[in-house]
């Protein structure tokens, strides 16, 4: 969301904001003296450049004052703001991008530390013990909770785990390694890593509460869990999901996004700055790559433990960030109760979403090790190294008892020799590399075999890896060696996760020796550090962090400091080699995308067909389009398109990165806006006796209004016509609250009206009503509503339910742009009058017995006249306006006497019957009197003429908004579509709302010429038939003559009649 | 509208909600409070802040019209926001505003301004307590932090979602008011009392 700045009220989100279109359009001085092509250039015709583009905003949920801004409208960045009137600045730069900073030490590779840090295992004599009951559990060791052990179900079978475990572990310690089934083509898969960038052990959580499609390793256990495996897709729950959700908006000078050794540097140089700082990660706990790797943790401890103690910062575990956008705008989800199986107290959110809004942020995401394309590489016990390395030290796990490892890198060396030194039995270990260095020399002597310019070829095994064969990599059809082995540890380099850097619009490049996309530039505050931004080593790892933190908050204005960082030793290094495919000489399919089934072969088919774009392939294959979001593939997708294309995968990219980065399901997007919460529900101080009167409730806008009030049983058809009844024959009573009500105020009042409304207001004379239009400069229908004239320079406009919001701005935006000069205000006062409509012949009398003082004689009180009286002693504007016909009052009171006023009025009518009504019945009155209610009749294509009202369309006044239009050439012809009322001949058919209206009485062949429409369709009491109201092409010269309304596959006879069918001469008005 | 007195006892938009409202303060253990201050006095006034009127109006209220945006100015029961560069809220206690408008326009003359009784145009809701600021941010996109929005500010802009006036009261403790349209009173309550389920 943009941070807009609004020349008085400082930046605020986009969502306070309205767009005006483009600035610096000016309102012809004479409209007359325009041709139709000039007025229509004036109307129709803005520019659309690619660049600096003026346009005009108001800052509506705010102080309401238009503005000018000039926005880069191929960035979307606002360059400059200024105010109405002023010149557009002169020059507007955009914001400098942040460029790349080079790595404080020299290039090593360790990516968060995961890769190429020193092993940690020693190798013992006798390997360690493991425990009976979980069988690749070891006996001590990880980060587990021992003393909570936890009862879990996956496929119906029952295990146990510990706090601290993800289903992953838990399910490895158990030797369960298959997890899933693929997609397409219905192979067993395993777990493959141990995190979010999973993609196969996509598990469905069956209780508590049904979820589908989650990542094994990134699920905690908890007691009770129950999960299954999926053939690669889940199923969505059947009933309401009982848990909270909630969002919280949240702001910074510093987010810092991964709580590895690169985030908690940053954040620990910035912590006592006195910068409010957020760090999120999306683990139970900081430290990152070090959980996975086993290091440094009592640093990770301490660090942690200052951050928590910082008065303004703020740690969130458990949380993660997934949508990166404009100015900063942070997303993130927190969940909050998952873990705690059925120990969720009631009143918690289970998970939550953080509207962040930072000054700068910091992206310290780590990066994800990567595989390669080799035959039957999806077996399960194919595993990512790094991730085998994590489940040893986090979890105390061994995945495996046999164990290939295949690298292009050195980064495995480190899991192969911890996993050595755990007692799993490394067969070896297979370089691509010709000459793999100093790694594969510990290797050695550690006693582990080292094939170098070896590959795997492919794999044998069914439920489960059984063999690994392994070839030189450049001549693999000779020298093949197979390997018994149930496990098989690969990697082939790492991915920075660049995903949120590129959804802030961060540009990505190559980088060569890394073999990886790293962060080029940014246009927004963001800095990456650590693995993310493709830095190797430790050591510069957490040096860049903490450079970057400080920077972050010395620009804004603060003083950091160095926090203590662990002395790290540098690890030896051979560059890696950048590997996407190994050859399969037996056809063996070789996964790509391995949540999608994608293949190399299909990627080929893609290429063959003539794509060459990753963003075609990516659509034409589906690789990358899982809920994995490619994030172990997508790299890898691209690498063999570049290499079936013969090109650099520089020059090829990678698919944009959108949001979310992980999935948000949509009950945590929803949060608490369902339901009642939904959407705000208007009510007027009446609401309350409708409720327990039985009104029932029709949504006008957000308004609640009372539809109909049936009695005993009766169905609204019946209500209805009794409702109806009333009002034409007693006195009927109706809530009028709800229409809009502005107050106008200031010398130049009646001239501002002039020029708003179709009619003459400044001829009104205080103490008088008049009914008036508003048009859109094209000449269309906007509002109507009545106007009445309180003094010389005072005036109390309405307006329609729907369109009262609509209408305040619009005069606004008038004054403000326009017509600055006039000395006008306006002000909105729709909830400090309530509104009771008094209808109905008898209304005069009731009236009078509530209004002592008020003369109420038709030539006392004359149609559209109002006074100032008491109506049940309280005070009141009284206005005689009728939108029935029919004698009516309008009783306007203070809210807070509403309801006294209503049940004064419902005891003083009792004897005629008084009869509260809806706002069916409304319309049905005002139907049978021709009169349209703009938005049911009116659909922005319709003029005053159009609608028969061309007698309150001024002929004297000079201009008004929508006058030049309505004498253009398309304004006058005499086809244009009038609104006239339409008799079915059978007097008990209702038309549709909306049906067509054709000619003949047989339809046509295609294409049928349409005259028109049904816009309002009703039974009326009075007429004893229905009705309907229509805007049907040249109308007022069909009046007598009959059309056809299609209604399912009839069509039913109608007679086109004046709008008027219910007291045409008005004698009714005046009781 | 003239504030005689009725026959009748006003009721309140948030009348029937007081009960729920005063429940928080002990579900939440006081973290929360929640209460409508009704039927404040409420006088829109608009006027160019260049004119004489404004010093003008200053002086007849016995307080100047703020001119720094989104800033509030309070001297003994009544408190002057800043809405708009051409439009201020003065806020009196119940009953005041016939008194207000009246010395607005005659200390106004002949200026042009615009003064009008809005008194039930919006309810009060008083939020405060030591969580009162994080309960306003399940929905209130604004940095409420005290050093963005300490005592003397005030804003128009969105909480869930009605439009509001929002104000840091005088001291941090005393919490928030928030004027609300009548209409959506019932909705932001309905919102209130459910985000302080969290903090029950």
């Amino acid at each position: 969301m943009l941070l807009i700045s609004c020349p008085w009220c400082g930046p605020r989100d986009e969502s306070e904001f309205h767009y005006g279109g483009q600035a610096h359009v000016p309102y012809p001085e004479d409209p007359t003296a325009l041709s139709d092509e000039e007025w229509a250039r004036y109307l129709f015709f803005r520019a659309n450049p690619k660049g600096p583009f003026a346009e005009r905003w108001t800052h509506a949920a705010g102080c309401r004052t238009w503005f000018n801004a000039v926005r880069d409208t191929s960035t979307n960045e606002i360059l400059a703001v200024y105010r109405a009137g002023e010149e557009r600045p002169e020059t507007a730069e955009p914001r400098p991008t942040t460029a790349r900073r080079a790595a404080a030490v020299p290039a090593r590779p360790a990516i968060e530390g995961k890769a190429p840090s020193e092993p940690r295992g020693v190798l013992a004599a006798e390997p360690p013990a493991r425990l009976a009951s979980q069988p690749h559990r070891l006996a001590a060791g990880g980060r587990i909770d021992r003393a909570t052990p936890l009862t879990f179900t996956f496929d119906g079978t029952e295990y146990q785990g510990y706090r601290g475990d993800t289903l992953a572990s838990a399910l490895l310690a158990n030797g369960v390694v298959a997890a899933a089934t693929g997609i397409r083509l219905g192979r067993p898969r395993g777990i493959f890593s141990a995190g979010v960038e999973e993609p196969n052990a996509v598990v469905q959580i069956e209780a508590p509460f049904p979820e589908p499609m989650l990542p094994a390793p990134a699920v905690e256990l908890y007691d009770g869990l129950v999960a299954s495996s999926l053939p690669g897709q889940g199923r969505l729950a059947g009933e309401p999901d009982p848990a909270r959700y909630d969002a919280v908006h949240a702001h910074c000078d510093l987010l810092v996004v991964g709580a590895g050794p690169a985030g908690l540097a940053a954040a620990a140089a910035a912590a006592h700055s006195g910068a409010r700082v957020i760090l999120a990660d999306d683990q139970p706990e900081p430290g990152g790559s070090l959980l996975g790797t086993g290091e440094h943790l009592d640093w990770v401890e301490a660090t942690h433990a200052r951050l928590e103690a910082a008065p303004e910062v703020r740690v969130l575990v458990r949380t993660t960030v997934f949508g990166h956008y404009d100015d900063n705008h942070v997303l993130a989800v927190e969940r909050r109760t998952n873990h705690l199986g059925a120990d969720v107290p009631a009143n918690v959110s289970r998970e939550r979403v953080w509207r962040i809004r930072a000054r700068r942020v910091v992206l310290a995401t780590g990066a994800h090790e990567r595989s390669l394309a080799f035959g039957d590489n999806d077996r399960p016990g194919v595993m990512l190294a790094a991730s085998a390395r994590t489940y040893l030290h986090r979890y105390a796990v061994v995945p495996g008892r046999h164990a290939v490892v295949f690298t292009t890198n050195d980064s495995a060396y480190a899991a192969a020799l911890d996993l050595a030194a755990a007692g799993v039995d490394i067969e070896a270990i297979v370089d691509t590399r010709p000459e793999p260095g100093q790694w594969a020399e510990r290797a050695r002597s550690a006693g582990i075999e080292v094939l170098a310019g070896h590959a795997v070829t492919g794999t044998r095994g069914t439920r489960r890896l059984t063999a690994a064969t392994v070839a030189p990599y450049d001549q693999h059809a000779t020298g093949q060696r197979e390997f018994a082995v149930d496990l098989l540890l690969v990697s082939a380099g790492w991915n920075p996760v660049a995903h949120l850097f590129s959804q802030a619009g961060g540009k990505l490049r190559y980088d060569d020796v890394l073999g990886a996309f790293v962060p080029d530039h940014c246009r927004q505050a963001v800095e990456v550090a650590g693995g993310a931004n493709g830095t190797f080593g430790l050591a510069a790892v957490l040096a860049q962090g903490a450079a970057a933190g400080a920077r972050a908050v010395e620009a804004e204005g603060y003083t950091a400091e160095a926090p203590a960082l662990p002395a790290v030793a540098a690890p030896p290094y051979t560059p890696p080699m950048q590997v996407f495919t190994v050859p399969s000489a037996t056809g063996a399919p070789r996964f790509v995308d391995l949540q999608r089934d994608v293949t190399v072969d299909d990627l080929a088919r893609a290429t063959g067909a003539g794509l060459h774009s990753v963003e075609h392939t990516k659509r034409y294959t589906t690789a990358g389009t899982a809920s994995d979001q490619g994030r172990t593939g997508g790299v890898l997708a691209s690498g063999v398109v570049a290499e079936l294309l013969g090109v650099d995968i520089s020059a090829l990219g990678l698919p944009t990165f959108r949001p979310p980065y992980t999935p948000v399901s949509f009950a945590t997007l929803a949060g608490r806006d369902r339901g009642a919460l939904h959407d705000p529900i208007r009510t007027t101080a009446l609401h309350g006796w409708h409720v327990e009167h039985g009104a029932l409730f029709e949504d006008v806008g957000q308004w609640k209004r009372p539809w109909y009030y049936p009695r005993g049983g009766e169905d609204r058809e019946s209500a209805v016509l009794r409702e109806c009844r009333a009002a034409r024959e007693g006195v009927a009573f109706m809530d009028a609250s709800t229409l809009g009500k502005i107050d106008v105020q200031g010398p130049d009042a009646a001239r501002f009206l002039d020029l708003l409304y179709t009619n003459m207001m400044s001829t009104l004379k205080t103490g008088m009503i008049r009914y008036g239009v508003m048009c859109r400069p094209d000449g269309m229908v906007f509002d109507d509503g009545t106007v009445i004239r309180l003094a010389q320079d005072r005036f109390l406009v309405t307006t329609t339910t729907g369109n009262a919001a609509a209408v305040l701005d619009w005069m606004e935006e008038w004054l403000q742009t326009e017509w600055p000069d006039l000395r006008v205000h306006c002000t909105s006062v729709t909830e400090q009058w309530a509104t009771v409509a008094l209808v109905g012949p008898e209304s005069r009398a009731v009236l009078g017995s509530l209004a002592p003082r008020l003369a109420v004689a038709n030539d006392d009180f004359p149609f559209m006249a109002w006074r100032d009286t008491t109506v049940a002693g309280i005070e009141a504007r009284v206005c005689r306006i009728s939108f029935s016909g029919e004698l009516a009052y309008e009783i306007n009171v203070s809210p807070w006497h509403a309801r006294a006023l209503w049940e004064a009025l419902d005891e003083a009518g009792a004897p005629y019957g008084i009869t509260p009504y809806g706002t069916e019945t409304m319309h049905v009155l005002r139907a049978e009197k021709g009169y349209p209610i703009v938005g049911q009749d009116t659909d922005g294509t319709v003029t005053p003429q159009d609608l028969g009202m061309g007698w309150a369309v001024s002929k004297k006044k000079r201009d008004f908004i929508g006058k030049r239009s309505h004498a253009r050439a398309d304004a006058v012809r005499p086809d244009r579509k009038h609104l006239v009322a339409l008799l079915p001949d059978d007097s008990r058919v209702l038309l549709p709302e909306g049906t067509q209206l054709v000619a003949e009485s047989e339809l046509p062949a295609p294409p049928v010429p349409m005259l028109g429409h049904v816009t309002s369709s009703y039974r009326s009491a009075a007429l004893d038939r229905t009705f309907a109201l229509a805007l049907v092409k040249g109308g007022r010269d069909r009046i007598g003559e009959r059309l056809y309304a299609p209604v399912g596959d009839r069509l039913f006879p109608v007679t086109v009649a004046s709008p008027v069918l219910y007291d045409p001469e008005g004698a009714r008005r005046d009781g | 509208m003239a504030d005689t007195a009725p026959t009748a006892r006003p009721r309140s938009p948030l009348e029937y909600a007081a009960d729920r409202l005063a429940a928080v303060t002990r579900s939440s253990g006081g973290v929360v409070r929640l209460a409508e201050v009704p039927f404040l006095a409420q006088v829109n006034v608009r006027l160019d802040a260049k004119s004489p009127a404004a010093d003008a109006v200053g002086l007849a209220l016995g307080l100047p019209l703020p001119l720094e945006p989104n800033t509030v100015v309070r001297a003994g029961e009544s408190t002057v926001m800043w809405l708009g560069p051409d439009e201020w809220l003065v806020v009196g206690p119940p009953g005041a505003q016939t008194g207000l408008e009246g010395r607005i326009r005659a200390a106004a003359g002949d200026e042009h301004v615009s003064v009008t009784d809005v008194s039930a145009q919006r309810t009060t809701l008083l939020v405060t307590g030591p969580r009162a600021r994080d309960l306003l941010a399940h929905g209130c996109a604004l940095d409420l932090h005290p050093s963005a929005f300490g005592p003397g500010r005030c804003a128009q802009t969105t909480l869930a979602r009605a439009h509001v006036i929002l104000v840091a009261r005088d001291e941090s403790r005393a919490g928030f008011w928030i004027l609300v349209r009548s209409s959506f009173a019932g909705y932001l309550t309905e919102w209130l009392l459910d985000a302080a389920v969290e903090y029950g």
